[in-house]
C-alpha cells in the first residue's frame, strides 16, 4: 500500500506523487467516499419525508439520533483504531462492565459524579487491558478481545446473574434523557464534540499522521520514528474510555443496568466504521465519513420504523448497504482498469 | 452515483412494504420481544381477531429482531413519532423500557404491557396470562378429572426454591379439599433438569406404585416424566400432567401418558390484550385499582392493587387441539 492512500479518496492513488497535504482539489472532494455517502444521506432524508408524515418534525428526529449517538461515540475512536489497523470487539461488554461497575457505586450510595468517573474509569481499565495484551504480548487484536469480550460480560453476569440495577439518581438521568436546549439532547452534543475532537486529532495532528503511518506500514512508521506501541497503546485506551462514555449515556437514558446491556452493540459500531468510508485492513479513513455514516444509519433504522418495517428487512438492508460500501470501489476500480 | 441511486431504490422499495394507514383508526401497537417467534406470531394473531371485532382498529405488530431492550426502545421511539393510540408490549426488561414508555404516555398515548411486565410507573396497566390461584387450581384439576374414583397423585416439581412452582403448588395445596379422594402423596424436585426430572419421575413410580398421576407445573418436568411413564411401560396407569408447551408434550399427548395438560393460550393474551388497550385507550376503562375491564370474549378483567389483571385460567390443551397448537410454541 502506498502512502498515497492516506488520503481517503481512492482515486488519488491515480495522481501519483505522495500529496504533501491532507486536503486534496475540489474534484477529488467531490468524487469522495464522504460526498457520496452525504448524497445517500440527504436521499434516505428526502425520501423518508415523502414516505411518512411524521418524519418531519423535530421532536421525532431528535427521538431518532437517539438510535445512533451512543454507538456513534464508541466508532469515534474504533475509526482510529482500526485505521491503525487493529480492531476493538469488546466494547458492548466494556458497557456491560461499566455499566455494573455504575451500578454497584450507584448502590453504595454514592451520587452522580463518581456514578460517571466509575463508568469512565471502567472504561478506561478495559481499554489498558486490551491495550497491554496487544501491545506487551503481541497477540492479535481481534483475538484478544474476542476474548475480553466473554469476560468483561462474564463479570457483570457474575455480579448480575438474572438481577438488574435500578433506582439511579435523578440527576443522573441528565446524560441520557436531558436535553441541553430545545430538542437537541445532551448525546447529540457530546456526540457532535466528539465528532470535533476526533476529527481534529485524525485529520490536523502528528497524532493522526502516526495513526495513519502505522496502519499503512507498521515497521515503516516505526522506522521513521513513530513509537508504534504507544500510539495504539492510545487508541485502545481512548476506545476503553469512549465506550466509557456511551456506558453512562446507555445507562442514563435506560435507567437501569442489566449484564445483557447494548449486546451485539460492537458489530454496529464496526459497521458504522466501515459504512463510513474506513478501510477495514487499515490505513484509509476519514472521521466526515463515519459522522454522515451514523447519521445514514440513525436515518435508516428510524425511517424504517416509522414505517413498521419489521427489525429483520432494515437488517437486510444496512448488511446490503455494507456489503454494496465494500464492494462498489472494488468494481468501480476493476472497471476503470479494464477500460 | 450509481450507488446512491441503486440505494435510494432500495429505500423506496423498503418503504413499499407498509401499505397506507387509515387516519380514522385507532392505531393499537402490539410490540413483541422479538419478531419471529411463534409464541408472539399467535398473539398477533389474537391482536387482529380483536381489531375484527371492534371494527375501527388497526393492528400495527412489531418488535426487535433480537430480545435487547435497546431495540425494543428504538421501536417504541417510532411508534411514539407515529403518534400510535396505543401500545400493549411484551417487554424484554423491566426497567430499561420505563424512561421511553413514561415519554410515550406524556404524549398522550395509553401505555400496557401483557406476558412479561413492566415496572409500575412505566405503564397504566398490566395484563397476566393467568394467577397463581388459577394455575394451582387447573394443575391440580387437570389430575382429578381423569380420576373420578379419586385416587394417588405425586408432584414433581422445579427447585426446592422457585419461587413461581412454590407458589402454585402452595395454591394447589389450598384447594385440594374441592377435590375430595384426590391424595398427594409425595412432592420431588427435578431442579429443571431433564435427566434428574427422569430420575425423580421413575423414583416416584418405585416408591408408589399405585400412583395414578405426577403432577409436573414446569416444561422441563412435565416433558421428563411423561418419558419416564412411557420407558416404565405406564401409560394409562400413570397420567401426567400440568404445565408444558405444546411443540414439547405433542409427542407425550400421542402416546397417551399425558391425557391433558395446560398453559397460557397466546391468541387468547393477544386478544385480551389488544381489547385492553383498545378500552383504555377509548376512555371507557379506565386504569385504576379495582377497576373493571370488559375483554371481548373471554369476559371481564379486575384490576389490583398494582395494576395487574389476570386474564383467565390456562388453556387446556389435550389430543383435540394439540395439532393446532404444536407448530406454534
Amino acid at each position: 500500500m502506498s502512502l498515497a492512500e492516506t488520503t481517503s479518496a481512492p482515486e488519488a492513488r491515480a495522481r501519483g506523487p505522495v500529496p504533501d497535504r491532507l486536503r486534496a482539489p475540489w474534484e477529488a472532494k467531490l468524487k469522495s467516499w464522504e460526498s457520496l455517502l452525504l448524497v445517500v444521506a440527504i436521499g434516505i432524508f428526502i425520501l423518508n419525508s415523502f414516505a411518512s408524515p411524521y418524519f418531519l418534525n423535530a421532536w421525532n428526529l431528535s427521538d431518532a439520533t437517539f438510535n445512533f449517538t451512543e454507538k456513534a461515540m464508541i466508532a469515534f475512536a474504533m475509526a482510529l483504531l482500526i485505521i491503525a489497523g487493529e480492531i476493538d470487539l469488546s466494547v458492548a461488554s466494556i458497557i456491560a462492565l461499566a455499566s455494573t461497575a455504575m451500578g454497584l457505586v450507584m448502590e453504595a450510595g454514592f451520587g452522580t459524579p463518581a456514578i460517571v468517573a466509575t463508568g469512565l474509569a471502567t472504561g478506561l481499565i478495559c481499554g489498558a487491558f486490551n491495550g497491554v495484551l496487544v501491545t506487551r504480548l503481541g497477540l492479535p487484536s481481534i483475538v484478544v478481545t474476542i476474548g475480553t469480550m466473554s469476560l468483561f460480560r462474564g463479570i457483570s453476569y457474575i455480579v448480575l446473574g438474572d438481577g438488574a440495577f435500578r433506582g439511579y439518581p435523578s440527576d443522573f438521568a441528565f446524560f441520557g434523557q436531558g436535553y441541553a436546549f430545545w430538542v437537541i439532547s445532551v448525546e447529540l452534543v457530546i456526540f457532535a464534540v466528539l465528532a470535533v475532537i476526533y476529527g481534529v486529532v485524525l485529520h490536523k495532528t502528528n497524532f493522526g499522521r502516526a495513526v495513519y503511518a502505522i496502519g499503512n506500514n507498521a515497521t515503516g512508521a516505526l522506522f521513521s520514528g513513530i513509537r508504534v506501541a504507544r500510539v495504539k497503546m492510545i487508541l485502545f485506551l481512548l476506545t476503553g474510555l469512549m465506550s466509557g462514555v456511551a456506558a453512562v449515556c446507555l445507562t442514563s437514558r435506560l435507567g437501569s443496568t442489566r449484564p445483557s446491556i447494548a449486546s451485539g452493540m460492537e458489530l454496529e459500531v464496526v459497521t458504522m466504521v466501515v459504512l463510513g468510508g474506513v478501510n477495514i485492513l487499515g490505513g484509509s479513513g476519514s472521521i466526515p465519513g463515519v459522522v454522515i455514516a451514523a447519521f445514514v444509519m440513525g436515518l435508516v433504522t428510524f425511517g424504517l420504523g416509522l414505517l413498521n418495517v419489521p427489525g429483520i428487512v432494515m437488517s437486510i438492508f444496512i448488511g446490503l448497504l455494507l456489503i454494496g460500501v465494500i464492494a462498489l470501489p472494488r468494481l468501480w476500480a476493476k472497471l476503470r482498469g479494464k477500460a | 452515483m450509481k450507488l446512491a441511486k441503486l440505494l435510494t431504490s432500495a429505500a423506496v422499495a423498503a418503504g413499499l412494504f407498509a401499505g397506507p394507514a387509515a387516519a380514522e383508526d385507532m392505531r393499537i401497537a402490539l410490540v413483541v420481544k422479538a419478531l419471529g417467534i411463534g409464541f408472539f406470531e399467535a398473539a398477533a394473531k389474537g391482536a387482529e381477531e380483536a381489531a375484527g371485532e371492534l371494527g375501527d382498529v388497526e393492528i400495527i405488530y412489531t418488535g426487535p429482531t433480537d430480545t435487547t431492550a435497546e431495540g425494543q426502545i428504538e421501536v417504541i421511539n417510532a411508534l411514539i413519532a407515529q403518534q400510535v393510540d396505543a401500545i400493549a408490549v411484551s417487554a424484554n426488561d423491566t426497567d430499561a423500557l420505563v424512561p421511553t414508555l413514561k415519554k410515550a404516555m406524556q404524549r398522550g398515548i395509553t401505555v400496557i404491557s401483557w406476558d412479561s411486565g413492566v415496572a409500575e410507573d412505566g405503564r397504566q396497566a398490566h395484563l397476566n396470562p393467568s394467577s397463581n390461584a388459577l394455575i394451582g387450581n387447573m394443575i391440580v384439576k387437570l389430575a382429578a378429572d381423569e380420576l373420578p374414583e379419586g385416587g394417588d397423585v405425586a408432584v414433581l416439581s422445579a427447585t426446592t426454591t422457585s419461587t413461581n412452582q412454590n407458589i402454585w403448588i402452595e395454591e394447589m395445596t389450598k384447594v385440594l379439599p374441592n377435590y375430595p379422594g384426590i391424595n398427594v402423596v409425595g412432592t420431588v424436585y427435578g431442579d429443571d433438569l431433564a435427566d434428574k426430572s427422569y430420575r425423580e419421575a421413575q423414583g416416584l413410580m418405585q416408591s408408589y406404585p399405585d400412583l395414578d398421576a405426577i403432577i409436573a407445573p414446569t416444561s422441563v418436568g412435565i416433558v421428563a416424566a411423561a418419558q419416564a411413564v412411557v420407558d416404565a411401560g405406564k401409560v394409562g396407569e400413570v397420567n401426567v400432567t400440568g404445565l408444558g408447551l405444546p411443540s414439547e408434550m405433542a409427542g407425550a399427548i400421542e402416546s397417551g401418558a399425558s391425557k391433558s395438560f395446560a398453559i397460557w393460550n397466546p391468541i387468547d393474551l393477544g386478544y385480551s390484550a389488544t381489547m385492553m388497550a383498545y378500552h383504555l385507550a377509548k376512555g371507557d376503562a379506565e386504569a385504576a385499582p379495582g377497576a373493571e375491564i370488559e375483554i371481548g370474549r373471554m369476559g371481564t378483567i379486575t384490576l389490583d392493587e398494582t395494576g395487574s389483571a389476570a386474564m383467565a385460567d390456562p388453556f387446556v390443551y389435550d389430543e383435540s387441539n394439540i395439532d393446532d397448537f404444536k407448530s406454534i410454541f
